[in-house]
């Protein structure tokens, strides 16, 4: 936000002076992630996770770019040409392997960013079109891994497609005809692959424009803080550059080393050995799971076996699985607590952590076989879910006795602030 | 009246109403919208099967290899299917389901043709997310009802491939085919 405080980009260059004139880019840059932006001083690492899915964002884009340049969609090619890229391609290798692990990653870096927002109450008024346009971006990225995923046409890519095609297939009456619109056959083929490759271009580059709306929309208000209480003065804010920019640096170096290790040391430690079987339309891997990223919806998807009521058990499944990312829509309406951060709400704080452990019960039985026990934890692991979302969180938003918040983000961290004492000059 | 309506209308005299410009503003947009439309159609129906997969329509089976109690899978539309040479006891077995207690209500009658109540032909796509089940080759899991079973989710068929447990909503699907001979059947 653009505080009374904020510096004024001013160029000194005659060159500079001269583009403000003519295209003023850099003065947006300034205001955006320059000196010109003022944020909280007390901002701690779980703000360092936006900027580092910018990052994620980019290292995707570039190696994917290059990698479509030696790869194939086509049934018939596909599949060799992952492994002429592999094998052939100077420097191939690490291209994939970083574009593989790199959505890992980015799903990692996001995780802990939307967590971010559950623990802090980030979504809350007058912030709740950054959070709205988040969920919008959650769900592409969702996509984009999906198809991203079929491109290698392994064993895996083949049944994954197969299985989240078949979603659509449970809608009621146009289920069918509109999921052979979207594979363009009666199951996943050349037509299909071929889709999903120029899809998978295409799709991140209108994440690229979503996560733009995302960060004008936090520039309005400003970023939140972990007190949760708004900027009152100018001793409560520090210029992004170079505190915050610094600071990123570092976590960024931090990322890289974790991001590394698994690139050069362990990149197939997060993939299936399936997926280097090439797609086989009449052999279903005996165990299909998807990537890690998907498993807490996968086990909401399979948690619904028996029909309810007139709705059959598969139609419940796929509306579970939507509905679980669907209700974070409406979480800024649902939560009304004026407080925003958990640090100061003792009750929903402990419920935070169950919803953590929760989410964590559900990756585990998404990622294991349909079989028991793990199909009635993961039945009672999604009622949880949703318990949580629709009962817990406007219930304790309403009974919850908060603890006193600080005046000011300024007294928060240093103790006192003297815009804080009546006025003692009389 | 009806019959000169049209020729006193506020455009024709000029008065307040709808003026020629509106006329105008109103046809430009329509237009346009038409145009857009009809540029839409084509780029949602291209994405449908195109010609050539719609050409792969039938297959023949030959029946004359597969035993009592065995079962084969061949190909239909790309997709597995599911050949099963039922013995007598599987057929007892099946008849003697009270079909009212199905989630999808079919006799085996129902799901075979008259005077060839053994052969029981169905896809090999798992009615509740499309996976191929188990069930066919020897030594293969065949699910709590002696059938088939989905490992990716767990539905069990039975011996007819009817949904007994699990996630699935329908029985195993029984394409359209005929017998050309006692030996022969042509799907699709």
């Amino acid at each position: 936000m653009s505080f009374p405080w904020s510096k004024e980009y001013t160029p000194s260059h005659p060159l500079m002076v001269w583009l403000d004139e003519k295209l003023p880019l850099p003065r947006l840059v300034y205001g955006a992630v320059g000196g010109g932006y003022e944020v909280p001083r007390n901002l701690n690492y779980m703000w360092n996770f936006g900027f580092l899915a910018g990052l994620c964002l980019m290292i995707q884009i570039v190696t994917g770019v290059v990698l479509a340049m030696h790869y194939g969609g086509d049934t018939k090619v596909a599949f060799d040409s992952t492994e002429h890229i592999m094998r052939d391609v100077n420097w191939g290798w690490m291209l994939r392997y970083g574009h593989a692990n790199g959505a890992s990653a980015f799903f990692v870096v996001v995780y802990a960013h939307i967590f971010r927002g559950f623990y802090y109450g980030s979504y809350k008024a007058p912030r709740e079109m950054i959070w709205l346009l988040g969920v919008v971006i959650f769900l592409l990225m969702m996509a984009t891994a999906f198809m991203g995923y079929v491109l290698p046409w392994g064993q895996m890519s083949f049944w994954g497609a197969q299985v989240i095609t078949g979603l659509f297939s449970a809608i009621p009456l146009v289920g069918d005809p509109l999921r052979e619109w979207l594979l363009g056959g009666f199951s996943p083929d050349n037509a299909t692959l071929n889709r999903f490759f120029s899809l998978h271009f295409l799709l991140p580059f209108v994440i690229l424009g979503v996560v733009i709306l995302h960060v004008w929309a936090l520039h309005i208000p400003g970023s939140s803080n972990p007190t949760g209480v708004e900027v009152k003065s100018e001793s409560d804010t520090v210029p992004f550059f170079p505190y915050f920019v610094g600071k990123d640096g570092w976590t960024i170096g931090l990322f890289m080393l974790i991001y590394s290790a698994f690139v050069f040391f362990m990149p197939n430690a997060l993939g299936h050995p399936d997926n280097y079987i090439p797609a086989n339309p009449m052999q279903t891997p005996a165990h299909i799971v998807p990537e890690w990223y998907f498993w807490p919806f996968y086990a909401i998807l399979r948690a619904f076996t028996v029909d309810f009521l007139i709705v059959p058990a598969k139609l419940m499944g796929v509306l579970a699985m939507f509905a679980a990312i669907l209700v974070w829509f409406f979480l800024p309406w649902l939560d009304r607590s004026p407080v925003r951060s958990a640090n100061y709400r003792p009750l929903y704080r402990k419920f935070f952590w169950v919803l953590v452990l929760d989410v964590a019960v559900l990756a585990y039985c998404g990622g294991a076989p349909a079989e028991e026990p793990f199909v009635m934890i993961s039945q009672i692991a999604s009622l949880y879910y949703f318990l949580h979302f629709f009962v817990i969180v406007p219930v304790v938003s309403s009974i919850e006795r908060p603890d006193p918040l600080p005046y000011s983000i300024t007294e928060a961290v240093l103790g006192t602030d003297e815009s804080a004492k009546l006025d003692g000059n009389g | 009246m009806a019959h000169d309506a049209g020729t006193d209308t506020p455009a024709a005299t000029g008065g307040e109403g709808v003026r020629r410009r509106d006329f105008i503003n109103i046809a430009a947009v329509s237009a346009a919208g038409v145009g857009g439309l009809a540029v839409v159609y084509p780029l949602v129906s291209q994405m449908s099967a195109s010609a050539d997969v719609l050409a792969e329509s039938s297959t023949e089976v030959d029946l004359s290899q597969v035993e009592p109690g065995q079962a084969i899978k061949a190909i239909f539309r790309k997709q597995p299917l599911f050949v099963r040479n039922l013995t007598p006891a599987e057929i007892a077995e099946a008849n003697k389901v009270d079909v009212a207690t199905l989630r999808d209500p079919q006799t085996l009658a129902e799901r075979t043709k008259e005077g060839h109540e053994n052969w029981l032909i169905t896809m090999g796509v798992c009615t509740h997310l499309g996976c191929v089940p188990s069930g066919v080759a020897e030594g293969e899991v065949k699910g709590e009802f002696g059938g088939y079973f989905c490992p990716c989710h767990g539905s069990h068929y039975d011996v007819a491939a009817r949904i007994r447990k699990g996630p699935a909503p329908k029985n195993l699907v029984v394409p359209d085919y005929e017998f050309t001979s006692d030996t022969v059947v042509k799907i699709g």
